[in-house]
């Protein structure tokens, strides 16, 4: 079964650059060995270098990684417990990602479509026309309703 | 049914009301001031996957003390708060988001 899996791991920030791709590489081979593929691997913006929330062994800063992996849950459950022993590693995170996809597409789908079905009972062509403005029919206040969190501190 | 009768009732009431709404800090349409209207910033916004990684948006949901800002402040319907208290915490396992601050 194949599945879509993102992994995060951070790193020391004081880790050379051999580590980084020494860690990549060990992910890789095991992602290799048990018939998966990474599609995806990003350690720049971003990722790569950043602040932690909180301090992690004296360091206020760590060096993330993410990997995009299709493969087996097996072969998660060997990279998770590869990491788990692995030095100079202070955080990593396995997600399975296909699942929560599908059901964001199915919602957007189901989004427009529900949409476009308001429209064509009101007479209006399902599709929004180009001058139909921003405060255009279903997003008469959407403005003020905005919540943003910085007057909220109580 | 006990809280409906000074509202509706004649003008000695209304000043008792007006009075307690004051107290709890509550503002009403009528007394000059206007409660923003709350309403689920993801439904609004349309965001259909609430991501750990997207530490801009979580963010505003934590405040400063880096507790989980309650849906009855935040306005987020149930279903969403469901999905960003789990990307929070994922996020937090991260440092991407504290646990807690000071």
């Amino acid at each position: 079964m194949k599945r879509t899996y993102e992994l995060i791991y951070v790193l020391k920030p004081d880790a050379p650059e051999s580590e980084v791709a020494d860690l990549h590489k060990q992910v890789a081979d095991i992602v290799e060995r048990m018939g998966g593929t990474i599609d995806k691997t990003e350690n720049t913006m971003p990722w790569g270098r950043r602040k932690l929330a909180y301090e992690i062994g004296h360091h206020k800063e760590g060096f993330y990684v993410l990997e995009v992996i299709t493969g087996s849950g097996e072969l998660m459950k060997e990279i998770d417990r590869r990491l788990k022993v692995t030095e100079g590693l202070l955080r990593h995170l396995i997600v399975r990602v296909d699942e929560a996809a599908i059901k964001a597409e199915r919602a957007r789908t189901k989004r427009t479509a529900e949409s476009r079905r308001r429209r064509v009972a009101r007479g209006l062509p399902p599709d929004r026309q180009p001058g139909e403005g921003p405060q255009g029919e279903n997003e008469d206040d959407s403005g003020d309703m905005m919540f943003d969190g910085a007057d909220l501190e109580a | 049914m006990a809280f409906g009768g000074p509202r509706k009732s004649g003008p000695g009431g209304r000043g008792k009301d007006a009075k307690a709404g004051d107290k709890a800090g509550a503002q009403r349409r009528g007394g000059g001031f206007f409660r923003r209207r709350k309403v689920c910033k993801f439904c609004a916004d349309k965001i259909d996957d609430i991501n750990y990684k997207d530490v801009k948006l979580l963010g505003s949901f934590v405040p400063e003390r880096g507790k989980v800002l309650p849906r009855r402040i935040s306005g987020t319907c149930a279903k969403h708060q469901r999905a960003l208290r789990v990307a929070i915490v994922r996020a937090r396992q991260l440092a991407l988001l504290p646990y807690a601050a000071d």
